[in-house]
């Protein structure tokens, strides 16, 4: 693209943001077109860490396949594996512990938490304000300890297997959850006072990449991003997988669309996901984590689809199977790559400096887009 | 709506469409040449009022290709998924980005991926694959690379 590069006809700078740019958080190219400082056009050019996960996926089977899904959106790496083991569920017809349903509701609001956490710290980064990145990873450390502790990993956890979980929980995980829960209800007040009432970071924020429940919905806008856009789309209240229709919360929507609504949801959803695991965590029924399957599974012929919220918004697997021990075809359907979509509609009229805090409120993570 | 009520209204719109209930959801097959006037009216019908394309994809059947869209309400919540069988050898479509804004992107996704010519689409070009990809498209059963793709 870099032959499109300089000035158009009519005057206008076209200019690259990426793909190696601090703000894109990975490898996202953005070519721009100013009208001054003045945003005309924004055109994403994609595909720098495209792997082919779903090629690769054709070749694996149902037991290994979901190791490849951690990699894709690595924030949500649990909500990633809990779809694509939903959708392997529904298809063999296996009925899962409530042992491990509630484990893993536990486990998906912990990542919800270290996956918001990380985007507070580098939304905020983004637009100039450094001291909140050490603030949210010192909090964040405490759930990736927990995560090493059970799962053995801290980013790519591999811990739900179709029928349930991998492994048993360590014995010290509710201890160590309800000592995060105590710590994490007093600092997410500093957050707020931190930032969230920091009247130049508001002047940042509000009114900037102007979103429409209508676009919202065309686009497909889901997560954090739809929501602030006063679209309910949260799946978990809407089709619920798991525990979710036995624990209370709430849907949090914000119908400003600008990006300090976008700010605000994730912001009131992680006192949200508190509320969950603290309903959860006193409440683990004892009996197995995993559910007796085969060693070798093979999905009836049909097509399965399955959706999930992460923490970026709808992801969907769907799987067309042909009876065999591999998927014939499987699609995910990430949310990042929707909401990206929706950018250059956001970013139109506005101001080159804003659109950094558009991407930082979108939470774009890269590997989720590309897949 | 439940499925018989989306089933008359659906038959009413376009008397020529297929049911496949076997899925999850109402699976209607239509052929490709029906699919723009099908889709406006799916998205303005006020009682169908199928805003959200949640998936858009395309799947190889070495014979066929099938273009799959995920359908969805986000007033009255009912899903359904409309599928239709494409020439293998002369694969076009038409585009739906006007009604959904989501397909631009999707469809993008397609074209490179499957090679569908998606008609009248604003802006079909390489997305994903690198500027000046050249062959087959990676996600056909039949694309072969074997300097990159190791066989399992």
């Amino acid at each position: 693209m870099l032959e499109e590069i300089g000035t158009t006809t009519e005057g206008d700078l076209i200019i690259n943001v990426g793909p190696q740019h601090p703000a894109t958080h990975g490898v996202l190219h953005l070519v721009i077109t100013l009208n001054g400082e003045t945003i005309k056009k924004v055109e994403p050019h994609l595909g720098y860490i495209h792997r082919s996960i779903e090629k690769m996926c054709e070749s694996l089977t149902y037991r290994q396949f979901i190791y490849v899904t951690s990699r894709m959106d690595y924030l949500s790496a649990h909500i990633n594996n809990h779809a694509c083991a939903l959708c392997v569920e529904k298809g063999m017809q296996v009925e899962v512990p409530e042992r491990a349903q509630v484990i893993r509701v536990i486990m998906d609001e912990l990542t919800r938490i270290a996956s918001h956490e990380l985007w507070w710290g580098a939304m905020a980064m983004d637009i100039g304000a450094f001291t909140p990145f050490f603030h949210a990873f010192r909090e964040r450390e405490k759930i990736n300890e927990i995560m090493e502790e059970t799962c053995g990993a801290r980013l790519t956890m591999n811990y739900y297997v179709p029928g349930g979980l991998m492994a048993d929980l360590h014995p010290d995980f509710q201890k160590k959850v309800k000592a995060f829960i105590t710590l994490f209800k007093n600092k997410i007040d500093e957050y707020d006072e931190l930032i969230t009432g920091n009247i130049i970071f508001i002047n940042r924020m509000k009114g900037v990449g102007f979103l429409s429940k209508e676009d919202a919905v065309s686009f497909g806008c889901t997560g954090p991003s739809g929501r602030g856009s006063g679209l309910s789309c949260d799946i978990r209240k809407l089709y619920p997988y798991a525990v979710y229709d036995k624990v209370q919360f709430d849907e949090i929507l914000e119908t400003d669309g600008d990006s300090l609504a976008r700010y605000m949801v994730r912001i009131r959803e992680m006192k949200q996901s508190i509320r969950i695991i603290e309903q959860l965590i006193d409440n683990i029924p004892e009996g197995d984590f995993q559910a007796k399957t085969k060693a070798v599974l093979k999905l009836p012929k049909g097509e399965f689809y399955t959706r999930v919220e992460t923490a970026r918004g709808e992801l969907g697997v769907y799987i067309v199977s042909e009876g065999a021990t591999t998927p014939y075809r499987i699609k995910f359907r990430s949310p990042g790559f929707s909401n990206l979509s929706a950018l250059d509609t956001m970013a139109r009229g506005g101001k080159l400096g804003d659109l950094v805090a558009m991407m930082g409120t979108l939470d774009l993570v890269i590997p989720d887009i590309d897949r | 709506m439940n499925n018989e009520e989306l089933k008359t209204k659906i038959t009413e719109l376009l008397p020529s469409a297929i049911f496949d209930e076997t899925g999850e959801w109402l699976n209607i097959n239509i052929e490709p040449t029906d699919w723009l006037t099908f889709a406006g009216k799916l998205r303005n019908e006020d009682s169908l009022f199928l805003d959200y394309l949640f998936c858009l994809t395309c799947i190889d059947f070495k014979t066929h290709l099938t273009m799959v869209y995920h359908l969805s309400s986000t007033k009255f919540r009912h899903n359904i998924v409309i599928k239709s069988k494409l020439d293998f050898n002369n694969p076009e479509i038409e585009s739906v980005s006007h009604i959904w804004k989501t397909a631009i992107f999707h469809e993008r996704e397609v074209y490179e991926m499957f090679g569908v010519n998606f008609l009248n689409h604003p802006d079909l070009r390489l997305l994903i694959l690198p500027d000046g990809w050249e062959g087959k498209n990676p996600m056909l059963k039949n694309f072969e690379d074997p300097v990159n793709m190791i066989k399992l």
